[in-house]
């Protein structure tokens, strides 16, 4: 049940934040209408971002009770950041090309942001290449801690060297408002999709393991 | 609307790939759900 009311709360909103985008919010002087990729794109970092943190939180949990339940809502979350930081990196790109004449520039904020994706894809690999699930959990957990370290070299990429990436400076320097509302009501949609997934995945984990739990009764059974 | 082309293929990639992802997890968790149902089914039969 709440997880239903979660996914109508992220649908309404992103509903809501597709009219923002499209037609209430104005349209940017300088970079024309390409600019409206900044509501989404920032949101989908944001989102990476968070669900990272998650990973390094669950990991930690892990590896101090050893509790399957933190496995499962670490990994969870390393999937649905992984998703969401692949489409920033594809959007960025995108954005790129019209606004700086190239798909894609070896600058700090860009390649610290693309070695992050290469974290959690080894996250991933790391999960796939051991079949004992504990040892499996206890590899995936030490990634899931020492790749969150780049994070915070992601953030701060563009104040610690000169970057063609522009600073975040949204929040001191100020949008006007009308943008501001559309940035924060796609913020709120996808934080609300994030919970919705976080939860739907970490859930299907659990099945995962109750249908793994079953078949070994089953098997036990049959002799 | 100089650009609109970029805008657009981004908001497609966004939406597309989300989209994708939560049919995919949605088809999963059923067929995760049938399991279920059918191996406690099988199970009960056997006792």
């Amino acid at each position: 049940m709440k997880r239903k009311i979660l996914f109508f709360l992220s649908a309404g909103l992103i509903l809501a934040s597709f009219y923002m985008v499209l037609v209430f919010v104005p349209t940017e002087r300088d970079m024309g209408v390409v600019q409206r990729i900044f509501y989404y794109h920032v949101p989908l970092a944001w989102i990476a971002f968070m669900a990272f943190f998650i990973v390094f939180i669950g990991s930690i949990m892990y590896l101090f009770k050893r509790k399957p339940f933190w496995d499962y809502l670490a990994s969870s979350s390393a999937e649905i950041g992984l998703v969401f930081i692949s489409l920033m990196l594809i959007t960025g790109s995108i954005w790129a090309q019209p606004t700086w004449g190239v798909w894609w520039i070896w600058e700090p904020r860009l390649t610290t942001s693309l070695i992050l994706w290469f974290i959690y894809v080894a996250y991933f690999i790391v999960r796939g290449y051991i079949s004992e699930e504990e040892k499996q959990a206890r590899f995936a957990g030490v990634v899931g801690i020492i790749g969150f370290l780049n994070v915070p070299l992601v953030f701060l990429s563009v104040t610690l060297w000169r970057t063609q990436h522009p600073p975040l400076t949204i929040f001191t320097e100020g949008l006007v408002a009308p943008m501001m509302a559309t940035l924060l009501v796609c913020l709120f949609a996808f934080n609300f999709l994030y919970i919705y997934l976080l939860s739907e995945r970490t859930l299907m984990k659990l099945d995962e393991a109750e249908v793994k739990r079953l078949k070994e009764n089953i098997m036990e059974r049959n002799g | 609307m100089e650009n609109a082309g970029y805008m657009l293929a981004a908001f497609i990639v966004i939406w597309s790939g989300l989209l994708a992802y939560i049919f995919i997890l949605w088809r999963t968790q059923a067929k995760l759900h049938r399991d279920i149902k059918l191996l406690k089914e099988s199970l009960e039969d056997n006792s």
